[in-house]
């Protein structure tokens, strides 16, 4: 227990006395938090419409300011050729067309229908559906807004029509921000936990530090256990000062308990630091750890739920999600910050996270028995 | 086998792959004495103490440290030796006195000795008033004697110093060995690689390494005799010249 004592102290010592490190723990949460919630928003916004107008009447002036005065559109160019149109696309400066005919007012009155065309930019996938949807949805209330000026003397009308009102649960006014924090936090908390951890045991290797434990009497697991603790309880100082950003900057506070949060990181982060004992016993530099690091860092946040759902994602990559522990801790953060959820209600993440915990650390155990 | 050969082996081997190491080593080192064990690069000096020192298990053969066997009794050979590596290997950021107490901890010395041996340990070396600066700003010659003393600061009986002088200026490695002698005369054991034939000179006994085995083992008076020669140097040119592996 002396030894550990020991251990601990030089640990800390060395942590607070490098400001990279230093640095990386205050600032990166508070610059993570502050910039990427407003940054990483679904909403499409600033969609550039160009609009071919062959009619130019009334009506299709009507349509054109319903459009842009929704917010979602900037009218880019109105123009009366397709060409010119679909050069601003080719240059990318437009994502959607919206072609009038030339009889659509006529039409409209005389026939009560009238056909309208929509090119979309797909380049930018998200953009080019939502926007599309949007452009759909506006012109459906423009057409009811017609029809409701002119068919008034027949009361009732004949054709029956299905409006659809909704409300947002656990999140009313869909704030994207409620969203996104919890789940930038959860990438922090892994990034301390798992890359730090290894980098600062490599680093050991690296000027050579660890030979000389090495034939020293500390035990294998002092050594380990010297090591994950002070980053058991960075990870957790991350976490506080991250919570504490989103209540000061967004005005979050969980619906559920701070207990629950707590208890479900502290299991999180020995998984996370187990794998990233684990990435320390199979490189031999910082560079390597760090290469490494990176990889499984992109996978997790890609595979993790935190920009697209996992729900909607091929069946094969919701079996690698399956085995994301960041992924978990995405889910119990959105449900006991926006839902409220307790911890019967997370108990299943836990035990799975606690599983991961297990594996891991023997496995880098193990494998470092082995190498060194 | 006698009691007051503290380290004694026997066959050591070590085998990487198809590539012996360490070639059938067999010699014993007396208690207190200065041994000095020399070779070429890549003659396998290092990879026989580390063996030695419990951080690679042998591929065959037989090694004991302070009477305790190098395959089980590793826990209890750590215990009894000190060890400075090629690598500089205090940490560089953190004090002086910082990495003497940790040192001094981690080998399970009390408050009390750490504190009282710091302090003469400070004094010794001249270092009090560098005693609460990092490591890192202290120049190399300084780093090196702070790392010898780390290394036995917890009274070892057997210290191994691998290549401990490297790149110390000759007034520095002077003092070096000054240091040397003075753990000798307390009955450490000093088992010491070097490049440097003035330093084999103020070894006890001598053993020159050649493509994994040991070559020749004596005095140095003894073996400039045998080799017809005036100094170490040339003793060590004769053995090292037939070498026939490829210096990596």
């Amino acid at each position: 227990m002396r030894t550990l004592r020991f251990l601990l102290q030089k640990e800390f010592r060395q942590i607070f006395r490098d400001k990279s490190i230093l640095r990386v723990i205050f600032m990166m949460p508070a610059m993570q938090l502050l910039i990427l919630p407003w940054a990483a928003d679904y909403e499409v916004k600033n969609i550039n419409l160009v609009v071919v107008d062959h009619d130019r009447s009334t009506y299709t002036q009507q349509l054109i300011s319903k459009i842009t005065a929704s917010g979602y559109f900037r009218l880019d160019k109105y123009t009366a050729s397709y060409k010119d149109a679909m050069h601003e696309i080719e240059n990318d400066d437009a994502d959607i067309i919206l072609e009038i005919p030339a009889s659509f007012e006529k039409d409209l009155v005389k026939e009560s229908s009238a056909n309208l065309f929509m090119a979309v930019n797909a380049i930018n996938g998200a953009k080019a559906g939502l926007g599309a949807s949007y452009l759909q949805s506006i012109i459906h209330d423009y057409n009811n807004g017609i029809r409701a000026q002119w068919i008034q003397l027949p009361r009732f009308n004949t054709e029956t029509t299905v409006d659809v009102t909704y409300s947002n649960w656990f999140n009313p006014l869909m704030n994207y921000k409620f969203f996104m924090v919890p789940g930038i936090l959860v990438m922090l908390v892994t990034m301390v936990g798992s890359f730090l951890a290894a980098m600062n045991i490599v680093k050991e290797k690296e000027i050579g530090t660890i030979e000389q434990i090495n034939v020293t009497p500390v035990k294998k697991y002092h050594f380990i256990l010297g090591k994950l603790i002070p980053f058991w309880i960075l990870g957790l100082i991350i976490l506080s000062i991250g919570l504490l950003i989103a209540y000061v900057a967004y005005g979050i506070i969980p619906a559920g308990s701070f207990f629950t949060i707590y208890v479900f990181a502290a299991c999180y982060l020995l998984a996370v630091l187990g794998l990233g004992l684990l990435v320390s016993t199979y490189s031999n530099t910082q560079q390597q750890a760090m290469l490494f690091s990176f990889f499984l860092m992109m996978i997790f946040v890609l595979l993790s739920g935190l920009y697209t759902p996992i729900s909607s994602m091929p069946q094969w990559a919701q079996y690698i999600t399956k085995f994301n522990p960041v992924a978990y801790f995405i889910e119990v953060m959105r449900m006991v910050v926006l839902k409220g959820s307790s911890l019967s209600d997370i108990s299943k993440n836990i035990f799975i996270v606690l599983g991961f915990a297990v594996v891991l650390n023997i496995w880098a155990v193990v494998s470092y028995r082995k190498r060194a | 086998m006698a009691t007051d050969y503290i380290i004694t082996t026997e066959e050591l081997t070590k085998r990487f792959n198809d590539f012996t190491a360490v070639d059938h080593i067999s010699f014993y080192v007396n208690k207190g004495e200065i041994f000095g064990f020399l070779g070429a690069n890549g003659a396998g000096k290092t990879t026989a103490m580390r063996m030695l020192c419990g951080l690679s298990l042998p591929t065959s053969g037989k090694a004991t440290i302070a009477g305790f066997d190098v395959y089980k009794q590793t826990e209890n050979i750590k215990r009894s030796i000190g060890y400075m590596s090629q690598k500089f290997s205090l940490y560089e950021d953190l004090t002086v006195r910082e990495n003497i107490r940790f040192y001094g901890g981690i080998y399970g010395k009390s408050n009390a000795f750490i504190k009282e041996k710091t302090n003469w340990l400070l004094q010794q070396l001249n270092l009090q008033d560098e005693a609460d600066k990092l490591v890192g700003s202290l120049p190399l010659g300084w780093k090196q004697k702070l790392a010898f003393s780390v290394a036995i600061f917890h009274e070892p009986q057997i210290v191994f110093l691998d290549e401990p002088t490297g790149g110390v200026d000759p007034v520095t490695r002077r003092e070096f060995w000054n240091l040397i002698y003075e753990a000798a005369a307390t009955g450490i054991t000093v088992f010491v690689t070097t490049h440097y034939m003035d330093e084999a000179e103020y070894c006890n006994r001598v053993s020159i390494m050649v493509d994994g085995r040991i070559d020749a083992l004596d005095t140095p008076v003894a073996l400039k005799e045998k080799f017809n020669a005036a100094t170490m140097d040339e003793v060590f040119l004769q053995l090292a010249r037939k070498a026939t592996r490829i210096d990596n």
